[in-house]
């Protein structure tokens, strides 16, 4: 016998049926190659400021090495409640109604465990960033996608949300300043979106990790609209606001009963959220807001600059109200977005994310990140000029940067 | 987004304090304005003095270039009407005088002198600082190296460490 067992037969169905991310081919492509200039990255291009990497260093001078609290430092969630409050004027009681995760992605996925049963639906907006469908699959729910589009401005309408409703529907997924489209929602679209959820009883699960990268008008919290805190799990994190994604420190937001449900969850299998990061987090929200006030200033000046470069070589774009993507149209060159992504890295060795790896309705689009050096924007801008130009596409203008 | 008028010349003055070298039209395209009105801004700014020059920083070692620089502390006799102004502005008028501060403390005026090397320094400060009326001591500290100047760190080799993709 020389071949060997395929195990593959045991593992979870559920896993073993989940297609791998739509991006894992770039992933193989970009790493043969040098000299790439990346658009394709979701994270700042900050390293997480001085004074919170120092803070994180003395908790472990002074011998920080220890669990905590499941729930998490009690002195970072009454931190987190206090911002809440300020930020949002939603009130949140630190013992009972916060729980500091390891990233949003745990508290996402702690989320669909405790709410799920099998067969209940949820409904997210697409496109939508990679995890949401799946983590919806592992809890053994079934993610139900509501197509958003350009002309829309990439926000879920009422009606659209009143469509896809079914006895089964559960969850109301969002998050909004959205992840790829940036595409933010007002007040007043979001209290017609809550008002559906009302009346059909669901929960929302509002990922607002991009809240403070919003750059047109005010950030609106799910929680903080009439009647919303009690049926709203708001998922937020450092990662984004403090360019702290490599810490791994989000947390939880929600009524009593929930946390205590994921609570469960997580100390059998989290326990906690590491103790120095939660330091650095600690020290993040007390003393960060300066810091994080610069970036969120370079992300807006690239953001203008992104957009109307791409504008000007003729690929039409939304104009992103939040988070720090554009997410263009690129049906002018004739090519599907995973063969604009591709010729685009062969030719010109930009890399950026083909709109489908992000669902069905993200197809003729792509995802670049600003998250970059002007410098670096400005090369990759050129290069795309150049790339949609030899598609015949009508070049009005090349970014001069 | 149009920014709001009022915050436009701070918006101006960030960018500009950030790379001087940046161009009229890239900050009127990064604030989504007429380039017309960011350069009448800037030539504005500039005639209120609010922007007062436009440096370069340089490590001069990294060419082997020797450059040696000294932190003096002057005390000086205050004069009537003028306190420390005038000997300030005499101290400032040398080429080789980087920067002049007036201070609190122990010392009056923190002097920054530059020169090829010691030598050229110490006479500096012995033949022509030391020398002007009303300058009562200085105390010559020589710079050994300079790891930050001006909000910029010299030997910063942070490297972009992030995947080139990421969902």
């Amino acid at each position: 016998m020389t071949g060997k067992r395929d195990w593959s037969e045991k593992l979870n169905p559920v896993v073993r049926h989940m297609p791998p991310s739509g991006i894992r081919r770039f992933f193989d492509l970009v790493a043969e190659m040098k000299g790439v200039i990346s658009l394709g990255v979701g994270e700042p291009d900050f390293i997480t400021p001085w004074h919170i990497r120092e803070a994180c260093i003395y908790a472990l001078e002074k011998g920080y090495t220890m669990y905590t609290s499941n729930q998490g430092l009690l002195e970072l969630r009454e931190a987190i409640a206090r911002d809440l409050d300020l930020t949002y004027g939603v009130t949140y009681d630190a013992r009972r109604e916060l729980l500091v995760t390891v990233g949003v992605s745990e508290g996402l996925d702690l989320a669909m465990r405790a709410l799920l049963a099998p067969g209940d639906e949820v409904l997210i907006p697409e496109p939508s960033y990679v995890s949401y469908a799946p983590c919806v699959l592992m809890a053994g729910g079934v993610p139900v996608t509501m197509p958003t589009s350009m002309q829309n401005s990439f926000r879920l309408t009422a009606d659209t949300l009143e469509k896809h409703i079914t006895p089964r529907s559960k969850i109301l997924l969002l998050c909004y300043p959205n992840n790829p489209t940036g595409a933010v929602m007002g007040r007043r679209d979001l209290l017609e979106v809550a008002e559906v959820a009302r009346a059909h009883d669901l929960i929302v699960i509002s990922d607002e990790i991009y809240d403070r990268l919003t750059y047109v008008g005010q950030h609106t919290c799910m929680a903080s609209l009439p009647g919303m805190q009690e049926r709203t799990v708001l998922l937020n994190g450092f990662s984004k606001a403090y360019a702290m994604t490599g810490w791994r420190v989000g947390y939880v937001a929600a009524n009593a009963d929930f946390i205590a449900a994921m609570t469960k969850i997580h100390q059998y299998t989290m326990l906690c959220a590491p103790i120095t990061a939660q330091m650095a987090a600690l020290e993040a929200l007390q003393n960060g807001r300066e810091s994080m006030q610069k970036m969120v200033q370079q992300y807006s000046r690239r953001r203008h600059l992104v957009v109307q470069g791409l504008r000007e070589m003729g690929l039409p774009c939304f104009e992103p109200g939040g988070a720090f993507y554009a997410f263009p149209d690129i049906t002018p060159t004739g090519l599907s977005s995973e063969e604009f992504a591709e010729a685009l890295l062969r030719e010109e060795k930009v890399a950026l994310v083909p709109g489908n790896a992000f669902g069905p309705s993200g197809e003729g689009h792509v995802r670049l990140s600003y998250a970059s050096s002007l410098d670096d924007l400005g090369e990759a801008l050129r290069r795309m000029a150049r790339f949609v130009k030899k598609r015949g596409v009508q070049v009005r203008a090349v970014v001069n940067m | 987004m149009p920014v709001p008028s009022k915050s436009v010349d701070k918006e101006i003055l960030a960018i500009l304090e950030e790379n001087a070298r940046i161009s009229l039209p890239e900050i009127a395209f990064m604030l989504n304005m007429d380039v017309e009105e960011v350069a009448r801004r800037v030539r504005e700014l500039e005639e209120r003095k609010v922007i007062t020059g436009y440096l370069t920083l340089v490590n001069w070692e990294k060419v082997g270039e020797e450059r040696v620089c000294a932190f003096i502390e002057v005390r000086t006799q205050p004069q009537r009407d003028v306190g420390y102004d005038a000997v300030a502005e005499r101290i400032s008028r040398f080429s080789e005088v980087r920067s002049v501060r007036l201070m609190s403390g122990a010392y009056d005026l923190a002097v920054i002198v530059e020169g090829r090397n010691m030598r050229e320094v110490s006479n500096f400060v012995a033949t022509r600082l030391a020398t002007i009326e009303g300058v009562v001591s200085t105390t010559t500290h020589f710079v050994l190296k300079t790891y930050k100047q001006d909000g910029v760190i010299f030997e910063n080799e942070e490297e972009d460490r992030r995947l080139v993709i990421s969902p």
